[in-house]
């Protein structure tokens, strides 16, 4: 069963669950997707998909005006099974996962000049993870690349951000047949990049795909990810973990559309934040379409707001066109860490920058337990613990 | 022997009306518990029970402007909230606050650790706060749920004395404790209190509206507490005195004070 819940304090959430034969969810962007930018109007900040994103911060991305100029150093360290190609973007493989739905996703398509084919062959089944490693240099860069597991195959891919630049980018997630897929993507950019990026997962038949975005660093990121189901009996479990502080702009919008038979879907993202104009938006549209009977979906949205000056936006949105479904319901809430809680911990012997501590890692610890690379969530754990020492 | 003393305690409270200001609460203090007393502290609403709990455990709202609070001859004032607690105050809260992501395990395992300065065995510890627990009534899923969110009242204030028993503080304050309980529930609470007190290494500070909680937890001196001091004060004598008079006296004395 459906269910919301908010706990708004200073921040705002809404949640809506429609029942109707015309897609809201299709409906509310302005284009069709498309892979030419021409097909989209310049954003003016109005529009569904934009109001919450700072245009003027977007560095041109949005209107045009972006000249890929930059340079991103890419470091791709991967068992030898797999294969990784650079390849034209005449390629088949591109695309293929989905379509740019908004204006920098299309930007991205007819900017990038050589796109990235990472390969985990049919049945191999990985047991040490793919490593993408993409340092920003400075400048503009645009880039596409797909990750293609194929029927059978097991592989955690890792895709770390860090350094500083203006990034749009499509990334492409195939999942064969049977396949299962864990993706963990870290955005632990300096506080001056702009990172927009939409993310295409296509999962096929009883395959399983899991991500969990982590989201630290950046002036602007804005990432989109969006599952599709191309047979039945699809898994997607999509998590996120966001650390928003002072001036920041992180953005969260997804998509699970389910239009095949008896496929699952559970999102839970969490986010903290602190200081001046410190701005999460979370936008979870969960899409259950009439040929999709046997749905089993679950969305959840958890805000933590350390300090006065931050503003939340969460807004789940189910849609749910069949009633022949074994579950579906999203909840959204956004609580504060106030003076109170920590005077009740405090009050226990707790000092208060442990009592801080105590707080953000219990709230984040079940998301940070999915990660199950242990280098990453010991960088992040330490990383939690970093920007905590600045908040005091 | 642990003493809490409190001498002339003054207290204000910001109003948040810049026309009024600061209003004063506490109007000189003066109280001794030492270890193994009891002192129910009684008054009417507003005569600043309450204040003076929070004041001596530190809270931020409450501005001490005169007067003096040792425990042991250490200067409590000049004490971090924390600090407080770790040199063995403990304050029950009326309204317990919910701390959503921590576990009451935890919780009660951070607190422990700080307090007894290093971390509990794990295998004494579970077994203390299990036997702890049950002494209590509360299940053991309890202690997997986050500290006080979905609480109801009665469990609140188990959780509250399950505190009290496990960190074993030199001087516990009630702030009424007794309050919102059904009878069930202010005896198991109670119980846990006297268990507390009868191994005779605590001093408690009863805060209290009503004589109800006095049926079970008797106290060695008896305090009536009106317009921010102590009016009167006496034996347990004197609790059953305001059962059958009421405050009215001291409310109208402070009145035409």
């Amino acid at each position: 069963m459906a269910e919301a819940q908010n706990i708004p304090a200073g921040s705002t959430t809404a949640g809506a669950i429609a029942v109707a034969a015309e897609s809201t969810v299709a409906t509310r962007m302005s284009a069709p997707p498309s892979f030419d930018v021409a097909d989209f109007p310049v954003p003016n900040g109005r529009e569904e998909e934009w109001r919450f994103t700072p245009l003027a911060r977007l560095r041109g991305l949005h209107d045009g005006t972006a000249v890929a100029n930059g340079t991103m150093k890419a470091q791709i360290d991967a068992p030898d099974v797999v294969t990784v190609e650079s390849v034209e973007r005449g390629d088949a493989r591109i695309g293929k996962a989905g379509t740019p739905v908004d204006r920098i996703a299309a930007q991205a398509f007819s900017s990038f000049t050589k796109a990235t084919v990472v390969t985990v062959p049919k049945e191999a089944v990985l047991t040490e993870p793919v490593r993408v490693a993409l340092h920003g240099e400075g400048g503009t860069t645009f880039g596409h690349t797909v990750f293609d597991v194929q029927a059978f195959a097991e592989a955690v891919v890792v895709i770390d951000h860090t350094g500083d630049g203006v990034r749009a980018a499509n990334v492409d997630f195939l999942v064969g047949d049977g396949a299962k897929l864990t993706v963990v993507s870290v955005q632990d950019w300096d506080d001056t990049a702009v990172h927009v990026s939409q993310h295409n997962v296509l999962i096929g038949r009883d395959a399983t795909f899991k991500s969990i975005i982590v989201t630290f660093g950046g002036d602007l990121v804005r990432l989109h990810p969006r599952v599709t189901y191309a047979g039945p009996g699809g898994e997607a479990e999509l998590f996120g973990l966001y650390f928003t502080d002072a001036g920041q702009h992180q953005e969260h919008r997804l998509l699970v559309d389910h239009s095949a038979p008896h496929c699952k879907s559970n999102v839970v993202y969490k986010g903290a934040l602190q200081g001046q104009d410190a701005h999460a938006v979370w936008i979870g549209d969960v899409l259950i379409e009439k040929t999709a009977e046997g749905t089993d979906t679950y969305e959840m949205n958890r805000n933590l707001v350390l300090t006065d000056g931050a503003r939340v936006d969460s807004v789940p949105n189910l849609e749910i066109e069949t009633g022949e479904i074994v579950g579906a319901g999203h909840a959204s809430a956004t609580g504060r860490f106030d003076d109170e809680q920590l005077f009740y911990l405090q009050s226990r012997g707790i000092p208060a920058d442990e009592a801080r501590r105590l707080v953000v890692r219990g709230f984040f610890a079940e998301l940070v337990q999915q990660i199950g690379v242990d280098d990453i969530e010991e960088r992040l754990l330490s990383k939690i613990e970093t920007e905590l020492q600045g908040s005091v | 022997m642990a003493t809490l003393e409190i001498h002339d305690l003054h207290v204000t409270v910001e109003t948040g009306d810049s026309a009024t200001g600061a209003r004063e609460i506490l109007k000189g203090v003066d109280l001794t518990v030492k270890q193994g007393e009891t002192h129910a502290i009684m008054g009417p609403n507003g005569s600043g029970k309450s204040t003076l709990a929070y004041s001596l455990a530190g809270h931020p709202k409450y501005t001490i402007t005169g007067g003096t609070v040792t425990l042991d001859g250490e200067d409590v004032l000049e004490m971090s909230v924390d600090e407080r607690a770790r040199a063995g105050l403990f304050l029950a809260m009326q309204y317990p606050v919910e701390v959503p992501g921590v576990s009451v395990s935890n919780f009660l395992r951070t607190s422990a650790t700080a307090i007894r300065g290093e971390a509990p065995k794990l295998r004494t510890w579970v077994k203390e706060v299990k036997a702890a627990m049950e002494q209590l009534s509360m299940d053991t899923s309890f202690a997997e749920r986050n500290v006080n969110e979905g609480f109801s009242g009665g469990e609140k204030k188990r959780h509250e004395i399950l505190q009290l028993e496990l960190l074993k503080p030199k001087i516990a304050i009630l702030d009424e404790t007794d309050s919102g309980l059904d009878v069930d529930a202010l005896r198991v609470v109670s119980e846990g209190v006297n268990r507390v007190r009868e191994g005779g290494e605590v001093g408690t500070l009863l805060i209290t509206h009503y004589t109800r909680i006095l049926r079970y937890i008797k106290p060695d001196f008896v305090h009536v507490f009106a317009n921010g001091r102590i009016a009167e004060s006496g034996g347990a004598e004197l609790a059953d005195q305001l059962e059958a008079e009421g405050y009215d006296k001291y409310v109208k004395g402070g009145a035409t004070a």
